[in-house]
């Protein structure tokens, strides 16, 4: 076999060069190699390509890339504002503004999306027919409908069914303090006053000493089996010592209330009607899609996990904490993260209501007013990258410390 | 959904496509269609009727030019815009002129890029509110809620006005007229501001109309008129005489109707000759035919015909002539000479 083999080669050489290329085509490694060069080059070529045309696109309008914009006035006004901006500050500070919004509603949504989520997920398993078919209505309907429609539907509940401000005044209000009306709702603000310091710290000090007092629970419940009823004890240690502390000090904290002048209601802390659709429209979508995760994350626990549970004596609330939600979490991040980070990228369709997020500022006013269509792109997705790779680095980390330890 | 990623897709097709910089009458000859960028809905200016046909003022300054082009007013293909959208979508080549209520300002005109061909309407901010709330003046208007598009010059005058009067308000920024009008009348907010025309326009379709007051003062000057791309100088000259013609018509009293009479052949008024092109040759000065002015009049009439037809004190928005009347009726409304 070896000896033709070697005829057939020498028999070749006098081919010449074809006979090398055609040689280098049939070894694997050296054709995976080519393949990668070329399709590297063609990538490279891909993106010189586009960048040139860019470029001479933008000469031949005239137009300059440049950043410097962001340093001029951006003369208009945003309604919610986290941080101190006017008409006069600069298109920077409109773009932080944006970018402080699309945080905002990105972390409530998240927040609520993920205990609604759990809440559905078990709900969606639970053995009271009635209560299992209502959350499955619920859950087929939120995650088969276009989030945008969503949103929209929320927005129009809320401008046209509350009512306007005069009205609310009179009758859609809590003790004459929270006022619900279609410009947002509108509730009292706590204003800190002198001693009030000390019940935040005692509140810190409370949430130290739970963390303590629960680590050595463990390792006394480890050592002697004694079990301590922990979870109620650092919940009255965190919200009873800074109760305590406030109601001694005579209750330092002032309350500015909202109340009707002129148009609006003015004073106090406000929902506008934007934020609320957006929020409460992400976090039900999301929430349908993580029920089903926690759904299947409940099932993928194999049954012998309850039945051996059970056998133990374990009632059935503590068969799922200790067992099968610690095994179900394994199975339940990963395709958690994706929810979290289409959460987070939804938020973008806020400028169909009117939220000002971060595309609706730097990316839709700023670019309208300015002309800078590629400078504020490259923000915008610059941004949602930055955001989604944080979100994603998280929880990489929080997936690896829940991973299964084998020892 | 689609509207909300055009800035986007935008940037990517200024990336892809080489944006038809010059040369654009031969593009869109070729295209055998011109691509006009009017607004998604503001009823009189540009909207479409119940058989979805294109309707309203602007939407004749279109038919226009596509009639003094390819001599068929029917060749155009309308792409609507919001106000944040329209100076991408034109910048990136996926239009070729504006025809969408666009207040020509400097910043627009120098750094944004655009060429501004004139202004087909004279216009100014005002404010709108229902007459129930007693308001008489803008300057009453502290702490309002204030719906507004986003994207406009109505958008920083608004800022200005409120400033400088050391008044508090909240903006609610809004896509486009249609769901203006929607959050203006379920009381998302108390006052709607835009263009006169356009508050005028938008009243106009309301149930109650005579509820509702527009506020005496006009905070701004808004010169409206057709925009194309920088450099392509042959294209903008087109626009802009287009629009001219049709104020010249009525100047000369060239209407739809005597139009065909008046252009064929040569009259006693040299300057309808020249307009209509008995009398040398300006079209073809242009790149188009002779009768160019003449196809564009029998298509939509002149300038005073589009205005009755569309939004003057007959139709149900019922806005004057004002400062758009002829220089010589005491307006702005005047043009250069065609020689």
């Amino acid at each position: 076999m070896a000896s033709i083999d070697s005829t057939a080669r020498s028999a070749q050489t006098d081919d010449g060069q074809r006979n090398i290329i055609a040689r280098l085509w049939y070894d694997k490694e050296t054709r995976s190699i080519i393949l990668q060069i070329i399709t590297l080059a063609l990538l490279v070529a891909f993106i010189a390509y586009i960048t040139t045309n860019a470029i001479a696109n933008l000469k031949l309008l005239g137009k300059t890339f440049s950043f410097d914009f962001l340093n001029d006035p951006a003369h208009y006004d945003i309604n919610q504002t986290l941080v101190e901006y006017s008409s006069t500050s600069t298109h920077f500070r409109a773009m932080v503004v944006g970018i402080l919004n699309t945080l905002l509603v990105a972390f409530c949504g998240v927040i609520l999306a993920t205990i609604l989520g759990f809440i559905f997920g078990v709900l969606r398993l639970s053995p009271n027919w009635l209560v299992s078919r209502i959350v499955y209505c619920f859950i087929e309907f939120t995650r088969n409908v276009p989030v945008l429609l969503q949103i929209l539907l929320v927005h129009g509940i809320v401008v046209h069914l509350l009512p306007q401000p005069r009205v609310a005044q009179e009758s859609a209000n809590i003790a004459n303090s929270i006022f619900f009306t279609n410009r947002g709702v509108f509730a009292p603000m706590p204003i800190p006053e002198a001693g009030f310091n000390i019940v935040i710290g005692a509140f810190l000090a409370a949430i130290v000493f739970a963390v303590v007092f629960a680590k050595w629970a463990k390792a006394k419940q480890d050592a002697t089996g004694q079990h301590l009823p922990v979870f109620w004890i650092c919940t009255g240690a965190i919200i009873g010592a800074p109760l305590l502390l406030y109601l001694m000090l005579g209750m330092p904290l002032a309350w500015d209330m909202p109340a009707l002048k002129g148009f609006n209601f003015r004073g106090g802390f406000v929902i506008r009607p934007e934020f609320l659709a957006l929020w409460l429209a992400l976090a039900f979508y999301t929430s349908a899609f993580i029920a089903e995760i926690v759904r299947a994350g409940i099932l993928a626990v194999s049954k012998g996990q309850w039945e051996a549970a059970s056998a133990l004596g374990l009632p059935r609330g503590r068969t799922l904490n200790l067992v099968i939600i610690p095994q179900a979490l394994r199975v339940i991040v990963p395709p958690l993260t994706s929810q979290y980070l289409n959460l987070t990228k939804n938020s973008s369709l806020a400028i169909a209501i009117g939220y000002m997020d971060v595309v609706a500022t730097i990316g839709g006013i700023s670019l309208m007013q300015t002309g800078k269509e590629m400078e504020t792109m490259i923000i915008v997705i610059l941004f949602y990258l930055c955001v989604s790779l944080t979100i994603s680095a998280f929880m990489n980390w929080y997936n690896r410390r829940i991973k299964l330890v084998e020892r | 959904m689609k509207r909300y990623l055009l800035g986007a897709t935008a940037a990517l097709a200024m990336i892809g496509a080489t944006a038809a910089n010059a040369g654009t009458l031969d593009d869109v000859k070729a295209r055998g269609e011109l691509i006009c960028i009017v607004n998604t809905g503001l009823p009189g200016f540009s909207f479409t009727d119940e058989s979805g046909k294109w309707q309203g003022f602007d939407v004749d300054h279109c038919r226009a030019v596509a009639a003094a082009i390819f001599g068929d007013p029917n060749k155009v293909k309308y792409k609507p815009a919001t106000g944040k959208t329209r100076f991408t979508i034109l910048n990136s080549g996926e239009g070729d002129v504006i025809f969408r209520n666009t207040t020509w300002t400097f910043v627009r005109d120098v750094d944004v890029k655009l060429a501004f061909q004139g202004t087909n309407y004279y216009d100014g901010q005002g404010f709108m509110v229902p007459k129930k709330l007693g308001v008489k003046s803008a300057k009453e208007l502290d702490g309002a809620s204030v719906c507004i598009q986003t994207g406009t010059t109505t958008e920083l005058n608004l800022a200005d006005f409120f400033r400088s009067n050391k008044i508090k308000y909240e903006p609610v920024p809004i896509e486009s007229n249609e769901e203006a009008r929607t959050n203006y009348l379920a009381g998302r907010c108390d006052v709607y501001t835009t263009d006169a025309s356009g508050l005028a326009a938008t009243r106009a379709t309301f149930k109650d109309p005579q509820n509702h007051v527009i506020l005496p003062e006009i905070i701004s000057k808004e010169p409206l008129g057709p925009a194309t791309r920088h450099g392509d100088d042959q294209w903008s000259d087109i626009i802009r005489w287009t629009t001219n013609a049709l104020v010249a018509a009525e100047e000369l009293g060239i209407t739809q109707k005597n139009v065909g009479e008046l252009g064929a052949k040569a009259t006693d008024n040299p300057e309808i000759n020249r307009l209509l092109g008995t009398e040398g040759n300006l079209g073809g000065m242009l790149g188009l035919d002779k009768d160019w002015a003449a196809k564009a009049i029998k298509a939509v009439g002149n300038y005073g015909e589009i205005f009755d037809r569309n939004i003057g004190p007959k139709t149900p928005i019922g806005l004057e002539r004002g400062l758009n009347a002829l220089w010589t009726d005491g307006g702005l409304q005047y043009t250069p000479p065609f020689r």
